[in-house]
């Protein structure tokens, strides 16, 4: 009777799942950030066709989620590296010595631009951080010192120089580190360049922060989700709306959208590189020392992500979309990296 | 003499016309909805038809012995010996930036395939070779004429001196365009042009076969005891609302379960099938015992009372005369269980199933990913070519969602029992 066998084969099952020790690690985990997920997963492709060690898992979990599984302890259920589109907290340092991930190494692996875009058929906008901050801040500073709730509905009501075009942008929602890092670099660069802000920022942190980091709520910012194809098809659609997302994809859909000049930079691969443009971030990942040498094939991932060919100007991460870190500043991570340097905060 | 036509709710044409128009109504809607589902599917079919062939672009390759070593064939640089084979064609191009526009014709996978190549014919040693191999998804576009070549250069992905080349390749019958069987036996890349989907479809098949086997056995058992043993009381309705309540619990919390439970305190395998089929078995569950209680309870109970009348005891009257009756309907509900499982992607984040995974897994002990997922992991890919191989992926999936389907009708068909 069938009934009789699948329920045999239930049982068998629940006894093999629940004697299954937690095994001898094959590979190696990562996870975290969905900015570094390509560059990560290009690497771990290419380190498990050329070597004889196993393709690495790469997971896509986002900073916070990764370094949380990260920091959650030692031993093979737990992941080896933890990708980051922003530096490691204090806080989760500590949560990770809590749980007796102690020695930590961190990695910084190249840049990302962060670029305002939109569709090849409408005008190309000439913004400064101040622009970008007027328009997009729930609160923006009035004449007598005080602030005043964001009074702007067009472009032009921002910067006379600018196109008279509804403000309309789409972005990333706050659960993302995009966001986080737009509005720490994009935001708040425009936010501190009112004089009275800035000293604010020595007297009173939480205000200045409230008042720089806060996106307008009134429909003028709309949230688009994660995901950044879904951005560009929304651009295409609508010619005066503008999208915030990252430079690998204006570089992969550069024949239909055009990225914003922002302090009169070009949203370029050069100019993000030498650190011209000024909404840039840097990547990282944490490797946790403890499985260096446990965990097969650990150390060569490092090399092979530390070398020329993988992070380099010309290497395939640039193709990628990665902005690489300057000659020197390679040589100086790869040795840290590779000589298991330990993170001190 | 009253006529009774004339009189109110005896006026027949206008309650033929009540009657047409709620027909016309009726249609419309059918209409309306066809119409979605031939352009939603329509729309992915047409996507999806990038997928079907992949371009090759054929290289003079020297492999002379001084370059390999016949005795330890992976050692050798096949990227250095591609790349020579790609300068030796145009040996016009001098300048750092042209020579690797150069190489970016062919995927960074062909240095691995002409490695593959001379290892499984190592008579190809010891000149120079033709060899065909994938060329890059910028090349196959622009095969396609999906790059815009009218732009200004810097505005596309495929520059002047590239289309020259492309051309000069194309005059001397040096690419090709074959059958892409690449995408459905090969494993997941970053690369679109090879990127192949049976890495994922396998580690759906096994999440399901995990969850079918725990999920049946186990809710078919809990609603013959819930509806024909257990009895009637507090305790067996408080169960009964709790079954029902569990079946509208949003799934991600059962992933937030599973990755407590299942990993955290059994210590199970992070991604892999098991502990996928696991959770979405938790998740199925409340779906398969109130479909297989409305089937029990469908059955009629002059079965039941025959069989103890006639001296049977009460499990063998359910097990021989109940449940065979009601098993055309418990798998009804089991299928589409299991069709809810397989659209499942939340329940998987937790547990580290939406992962990159390149290797196919070979037990359900190996990390795997599952179908949802890929076609998540690949809609959030900026290289434009992935677009493809999402439609291609959702349709991979509906194919198996209808296989599905099929299997249970026929089983449905088989089990029946006319009376």
């Amino acid at each position: 009777m069938p009934v009789r066998l699948m329920s045999t084969a239930a049982a068998a099952l629940l006894v093999v799942a629940a004697t299954t020790p937690a095994m001898a690690q094959e590979q190696i985990n990562i996870v975290g950030s969905s900015t570094v997920f390509p560059f990560a997963t290009t690497v771990a492709e290419r380190f498990g066709k050329s070597t004889d060690f196993k393709t690495p898992i790469v997971e896509s979990t986002g900073s916070g989620g990764g370094l949380k599984l990260f920091c959650a302890g030692t031993g093979s259920n737990t992941p080896d590296i933890a990708n980051a589109s922003r530096r490691i907290k204090a806080s989760e340092v500590a949560l990770c010595a809590e749980n007796g991930v102690s020695e930590i190494v961190e990695a910084m692996i190249g840049f990302d631009g962060i670029v305002m875009a939109n569709s090849m058929t409408a005008t190309q906008l000439d913004l400064s951080l101040r622009d970008i901050f007027l328009a997009l801040a729930r609160d923006v500073p009035d004449e007598d010192g005080g602030t005043r709730p964001n009074p702007y509905e067009t472009w032009n009501q921002v910067n006379p120089a600018l196109p008279e075009i509804k403000i309309e942008v789409l972005g990333p929602p706050p659960t993302s580190g995009t966001r986080d890092a737009f509005a720490e670099l994009a935001m708040e660069g425009g936010c501190k360049t009112f004089d009275w802000v800035k000293a604010l920022k020595k007297s009173d942190k939480p205000t200045y922060k409230s008042l720089c980091h806060t996106i307008r709520e009134d429909g003028a910012y709309i949230e688009a989700g994660e995901n950044d194809n879904l951005i560009v098809l929304k651009l295409l659609a609508n010619p005066d709306a503008m999208g915030i997302f990252g430079y690998s994809f204006l570089e992969q859909n550069s024949d239909v959208l055009q990225g914003s000049v922002v302090n009169d930079v070009e949203p370029e691969f050069e100019e993000i590189a030498v650190g011209n443009y000024p909404i840039a971030r840097s990547l990282y990942f944490y490797i946790k020392k403890a499985h260096v040498g446990v965990v097969p094939g650990l150390k060569a991932f490092l090399r092979e992500f530390t070398s020329e060919d993988a992070w380099g100007d010309d290497g395939y991460l640039a193709d990628k979309g990665l902005i690489p870190l300057s000659a020197e500043e390679r040589k100086i991570q790869a040795n840290r990296i590779n000589g298991l340097s330990l993170l001190n905060m | 003499m009253i006529n009774l036509t004339k009189q109110a709710g005896f006026d027949l044409a206008r309650r033929h016309r009540a009657e047409q128009r709620f027909q016309w109504a009726g249609r419309l809607a059918i209409l309306t909805s066809l119409a979605f589902l031939v352009f939603m599917t329509g729309s992915i079919l047409i996507d999806a038809a990038g997928v079907v062939r992949r371009t090759q672009i054929a290289v003079a390759v020297d492999l002379k012995s001084g370059l390999v070593d016949p005795a330890d064939i992976t050692s050798a640089s096949f990227g250095a010996i591609l790349k020579s084979g790609l300068r030796a064609q145009f040996p016009e191009v001098s300048t750092r930036r042209q020579k690797k526009k150069l190489y970016n014709l062919v995927s960074p996978e062909g240095s691995f395939e002409i490695k593959r190549q001379v290892r499984d014919d190592p008579a190809l040693l010891g000149g120079v070779q033709t060899l065909w191999l994938t060329a890059s998804d910028d090349l196959d576009l622009y095969l396609r004429g999906k790059i815009d070549t009218s732009l200004p250069e810097n505005r596309r992905r495929i520059s002047n001196a590239e289309v020259t080349w492309i051309e000069e390749l194309q005059q001397a019958g040096q690419i090709r365009r074959v059958l892409n069987w690449g995408f459905l036996t090969g494993g997941d890349s970053r690369e679109p042009e090879i990127a192949g989907i049976l890495s994922a479809l396998i580690g759906s098949l096994f999440s399901l076969a995990v969850c079918f086997s725990l999920s049946f056995p186990i809710g078919i058992g809990a609603a013959i005891y819930l509806e024909e043993f257990a009895p009637k009381n507090r305790i067996s309705d408080l169960i009964e609302v709790n079954i029902n309540n569990l079946a509208a619990v949003p799934s991600i919390v059962f992933g937030l379960l599973g990755l407590s439970i299942f990993l955290g305190y059994m210590g199970l395998l992070r991604s892999s099938p098991l502990v996928g089929g696991m959770v979405l078995a938790l998740m199925t569950l409340p779906t398969i015992i109130i479909a297989a209680r409305a089937s029990l309870r469908s059955v009629p109970p002059s079965f039941k009372e025959a069989a103890l009348a006639l001296g049977a005891t009460p499990v063998q009257a359910v097990f021989h005369h109940v449940l065979p009756v009601a098993m055309p309907g418990m798998l009804t509900g089991a299928i589409i269980g299991m069709a809810q499982a397989l659209g499942e992607t939340a329940p998987l984040l937790m547990i580290g199933m939406v992962a990159f995974i390149v290797d196919l897994p070979q037990s359900i002990l190996e990390p795997a990913t599952a179908l949802p997922v890929q076609i998540f992991l690949w809609a959030d890919s900026p290289e434009r070519a992935f677009t493809e191989k999402t439609a291609a992926a959702i349709i991979v999936l509906l194919i198996f969602l209808i296989a599905m389907n099929l299997i249970a009708i026929l089983l449905r068909r088989k089990l029946e029992q006319r009376f």
